[in-house]
């Protein structure tokens, strides 16, 4: 289960733009998935670049996140998606390597952590929105304030669910040996990328909002 | 049938494509996780939200490009790859900044 790169390589003398290879020496599949990852990447970027303007511009933003739950908590949730990071590239790395089984067990282990991830997020969620904080008021300041929070949170986790069902399409083909170590990988750039989100949402969101003192 | 240019070239490619090293692997974790300590650190340092911004955004761009870089391998890829996609981003979100400082107008022209 190795990647298709002899395909993509020219022959050697020719330019690598004269066609029948790719240029970046990737298949088309990864360079989609690059290509998509910057623009959602953008997406987000201007998402968090706005949250983050309104955050500095207001002076009624609340402070609602004690250290205990809400800190540690959302620490426990970087820890997770970081660690569902780690197990992506073991599992990149078995695919490679022709372990087929190994590298479906890693991505269970991943979609694992973004479930684990999911269910914390969704928690602290009903408990914000049982405090009395909604897309358009909150109890304790700015209306913005749950309007960016639930905003932001909310696309990443859709962004997390969604990367939990296509690792789980993944390792199942990748047991069957229907998809090989370029589709193992072309996923894990996926997942990457929404740890990669998280780790702008996570200080920006929580901990500039977090009760100090 | 593949030509002598080709099998090297798919050496080279398959060279590219090598997997990561487990230790590189692992210590790129451990960096994240004390990037990660340290934001938790500074928030509770009662800073100046300026300067908290400006900190925790240079710690999370610097942690952005480990992730970019070793778990999505862009380091050891084909060059022209990373600069196809890295400019174009940095390019667009510089444009979305030009106007962040007017975040503080309202702040500052407030009368005391």
């Amino acid at each position: 289960m190795s990647s298709q790169a002899h395909e993509l390589s020219p022959v050697a003398g020719e330019s690598v733009w004269s066609g029948g290879a790719s240029p970046y020496a990737i298949p088309s599949k990864k360079l989609g998935m690059w290509l998509f990852i910057v623009s959602d990447a953008i997406t987000f970027s201007a998402i968090l670049i706005a949250y983050s303007y309104v955050r500095v511009a207001s002076e009624t933003w609340p402070r609602p996140f004690a250290f205990s739950p809400s800190i540690i908590n959302a620490t426990v949730m970087t820890f997770v998606l970081l660690s569902s990071s780690v197990t992506m590239v073991l599992g990149v790395r078995a695919a490679k390597l022709g372990l087929r089984s190994a590298a479906a067990g890693w991505l269970v282990a991943t979609l694992m952590g973004g479930v684990i991830f999911d269910i914390l997020h969704l928690r602290e969620w009903f408990g914000l929105i049982h405090e009395g904080v909604r897309l358009w008021s909150n109890p304790w300041g700015t209306p913005l304030f749950g309007a960016t929070f639930f905003g932001l949170t909310g696309l990443h986790m859709t962004h997390v669910t969604i990367g939990v069902v296509y690792l789980a399409v993944v390792a199942a083909g990748t047991a069957r040996g229907r998809f090989n170590a370029d589709d193992v990988e072309v996923s894990g750039l996926y997942w990457h990328f929404v740890d990669l989100v998280w780790m702008f949402i996570f200080p920006l969101v929580y901990l500039l909002s977090a009760r100090v003192g | 049938m593949p030509h002598e240019g080709e099998v090297i070239n798919r050496m080279t490619a398959a060279a590219d494509h090598a997997p990561m090293s487990k230790q590189i692997t692992f210590t790129v974790w451990f960096c994240l996780l004390g990037m990660t300590a340290v934001e938790v650190f500074l928030a509770y340092e009662q800073l100046e939200l300026k300067v908290m911004l400006v900190l925790l955004m240079t710690l999370s761009i610097v942690k952005a490009s480990l992730i970019i870089a070793y778990f999505m391998h862009l380091r050891y890829e084909r060059q022209s790859l990373a600069w196809t996609l890295m400019p174009a981003l940095i390019f667009v979100v510089g444009m979305l900044f030009v106007v962040f400082p007017d975040s503080v107008r309202v702040l500052l022209m407030k009368p005391k």
